[in-house]
């Protein structure tokens, strides 16, 4: 019962949090609405006794995901996005029907099907080393190949981030340098812009 | 005597709570007289005899009468909730530290990832102090928070995986577990048992934003970062917060290096000798702080990237091959 | 012990909010915090089969699109920074050509 209790609260929080990431309009309380969405989902883990995962959710998204975000989010201060009336407004409210439609839809598929097989009991929450066991055997290749896919998109990041040539950004400078070189234009009206 | 698990959990973690929070009150004193005999003063004196022991409690009650001020443009929101975000997992990170067998308030089997996890989540604070105070000192010293932390987060992870390593365990009981015996701490251990501790420390300095790694909070740019609109009690909040992550470093730095809780003497001594190494290890840090200059943004950054992150990649290869060749300590 | 058909309607709920926020949103980076709701509320359903079954393979999944997403978010903050240095706009509405 207490469970129940438990899981229903951090539901309705998650639930919460992703609503206002979606309709407000604020990007920074966006980003902080989406941490506190992913720190419930981690909540959930726990509950679910995946231990492991839980942290990782916490270390991968708030220390890692979270902070480019905040940083990007930090670097294109002075875009004015979405302000004023949206032009396309009558086709974006086509998506609540459709939303609606995608929400039945998967309830319907996912837990009219999982009525029929009973549950075989719960995991075991001391896990990790199974996982760990899993994933350098059965799931090495996929494992390796992430770290070559993690590789890559480090390499195209610094590729896509870096100041192109010519341009009057200094050359090999650190990444301060960049994000305020392209904060600067708007400098003289900082707080302004802000919001 | 039954008490619900609950119950019995909410005593521990209230009573450890306490302890944190005095511990960590007069840590702030100890680092004051120890910066001032680095310097040839004799520092706070007046407050209580001998030798001002009743300083921190006096700053804590000037900051608890002092007025509460939200400046007007600030997110309001943000900005009140900034300092309880910040401080939370600063004090969750002790919830995993057992201070003696048997003594903690939760030994998870992933008790390390726990605290390395938990500590991660501190920039999400710092983020929205910076950024609801709506002053561009504020946003720049928390768009150079995110920066530095990026970076130092990696070679600090790197550095306290080499005794996980050693050990072949996340638990912090078994890691203290395995620095039994003679020389059996593994700052002791051969070559890289050294070399791990000194990037931890390293790492853990700019993690903690320490001078020289203090750029978020550079008084002569920055006047005081992320928190320079913060007064009174969220000052407050702020402050322990900072000091409380600073202790619980300390306290896995001499954790995984020093041995925890392993010392001469019969066991009840455990948690004092523990204490002990945790309060030498922030003495390390703060004789750092107080001895170097502050280095330039694209200079901590560099550090990072270019030397403790490939150092402390390369040690984890070499302790691999090391446990690889039977020179682990695994249960 | 909470069914697991909980969490699914949750999972459900969550990937539905997701999927409207990329569809309604203008501003990039909001939509791309949306796909990171899709892909959360997907771990979750996998999570929770991988707890009926008892066995850990959802959550080796699980960590695989962890580190994806990872992959996925970075590349994808690099192309909207470069795309707003050169435009100093932000909006998906603008960023209908496939050049610059």
């Amino acid at each position: 019962m207490m469970a129940r209790a438990a899981f229903l609260v951090i539901a309705g929080i998650a639930v919460a949090a992703a609503l206002a990431l979606v309709l407000r309009r604020n990007t920074v309380h966006g980003a902080l609405f989406l941490v506190v969405n992913l720190g419930c989902v981690a909540a959930l883990y726990l509950m679910l006794g995946a231990i492991f995962l839980a942290a990782a959710q916490i270390i991968v998204y708030a220390g890692a995901i979270m902070v480019l975000f905040v940083f990007a989010i930090m670097v294109l201060i002075p875009g004015k996005e979405e302000t004023g009336p949206d032009p396309r407004r009558t086709w974006r409210l086509l998506a609540a029907p459709l939303g609606g439609a995608l929400l039945l839809e998967l309830i319907l598929l996912v837990v009219g099907r999982t009525a029929a097989p009973a549950p075989t009991g719960a995991a075991p929450s001391d896990n990790v080393a199974a996982i760990g066991r899993l994933l350098f055997t059965d799931y090495l290749l996929p494992f390796e190949l992430t770290s070559v896919l993690l590789l890559a998109a480090m390499v195209g990041v610094l590729l896509l981030a870096r100041s192109r040539e010519g341009s009057a950004e200094p050359q090999g400078a650190g990444p301060e340098a960049s994000v305020r070189g392209s904060a600067k234009p708007q400098g003289s009206e900082p707080e302004a812009s802000l919001r | 005597m039954s008490v619900p698990p609950a119950v019995s959990m909410f005593i521990a973690a209230f009573i450890l709570l306490n302890a944190i929070v005095g511990v960590v009150t007069y840590i702030t004193l100890l680092e004051r007289k120890f910066a001032a005999r680095m310097q040839s003063r004799i520092g706070p004196y007046y407050v209580g005899w001998p030798h001002g022991w009743l300083q921190p409690i006096a700053d804590a009650v000037k900051l608890m009468i002092k007025e509460d001020i939200v400046p007007a443009p600030a997110d309001r929101a943000v900005y009140n909730l900034a300092p309880l975000v910040f401080l939370v997992p600063c004090m969750l990170v002790f919830a995993t530290i057992p201070f003696a067998p048997g003594l903690g308030v939760a030994d998870l089997n992933i008790g390390v990832l726990f605290f390395l996890a938990v500590s991660a989540l501190e920039i999400v604070g710092l983020f929205m102090g910076g950024w609801g105070s709506n002053n561009k000192y504020a946003l720049l010293s928390a768009m150079r928070a995110v920066n530095q932390i990026i970076s130092y987060d990696l070679p600090f992870i790197f550095a306290a995986l080499v005794p996980v390593l050693l050990t072949g365990s996340m638990q912090m009981s078994a890691i203290v577990g395995a620095q039994h015996g003679l020389a059996g701490w593994f700052v002791l251990y051969p070559v890289i048992g050294q070399l791990a501790f000194v990037a931890y420390l390293i790492a853990a300095l700019a993690a903690e934003n320490r001078v020289p790694f203090d750029i978020l909070e550079a008084e002569s740019e920055l006047i005081a970062g992320f928190r320079v609109e913060y007064s009174g009690m969220k000052f407050a909040l702020i402050q322990l917060g900072e000091y409380a992550h600073m202790l619980g470093t300390s306290f896995l730095g001499a954790l995984l290096f020093l041995g925890g809780w392993l010392g001469p003497g019969p066991a009840w001594l455990g948690p004092i000798w523990f204490l002990l190494k945790a309060v030498f290890v922030f003495l390390i840090l703060t004789w750092v702080r107080w001895s170097f200059v502050r280095i330039r943004v694209d200079q901590i950054l560099a550090i990072s990237w270019k030397l403790l992150l490939p150092a402390t990649v390369v040690l984890l290869l070499a302790t691999g091959f090391v446990v690889a060749a039977g020179g682990g300590r695994g249960l | 012990m909470i069914p697991e058909s909980w969490y699914l309607a949750l999972s459900a709920v969550l990937f539905t909010i997701g999927v409207v926020g990329v569809v309604i949103r203008r501003n990039p980076l909001v939509i791309f915090m949306s796909i990171e709701l899709a892909l959360n509320a997907a771990n979750l359903a996998l999570v929770a089969f991988g707890q009926r079954t008892g066995s850990p393979d959802g959550q080796a999944l699980v960590f695989f699109v962890m580190a994806v997403a990872a992959a996925e978010v970075a590349v994808g903050l690099a192309i909207i920074v470069a795309i707003f240095r050169v435009r100093q706009r932000l909006s998906v509405d603008e960023l209908s050509m496939m050049r610059w």
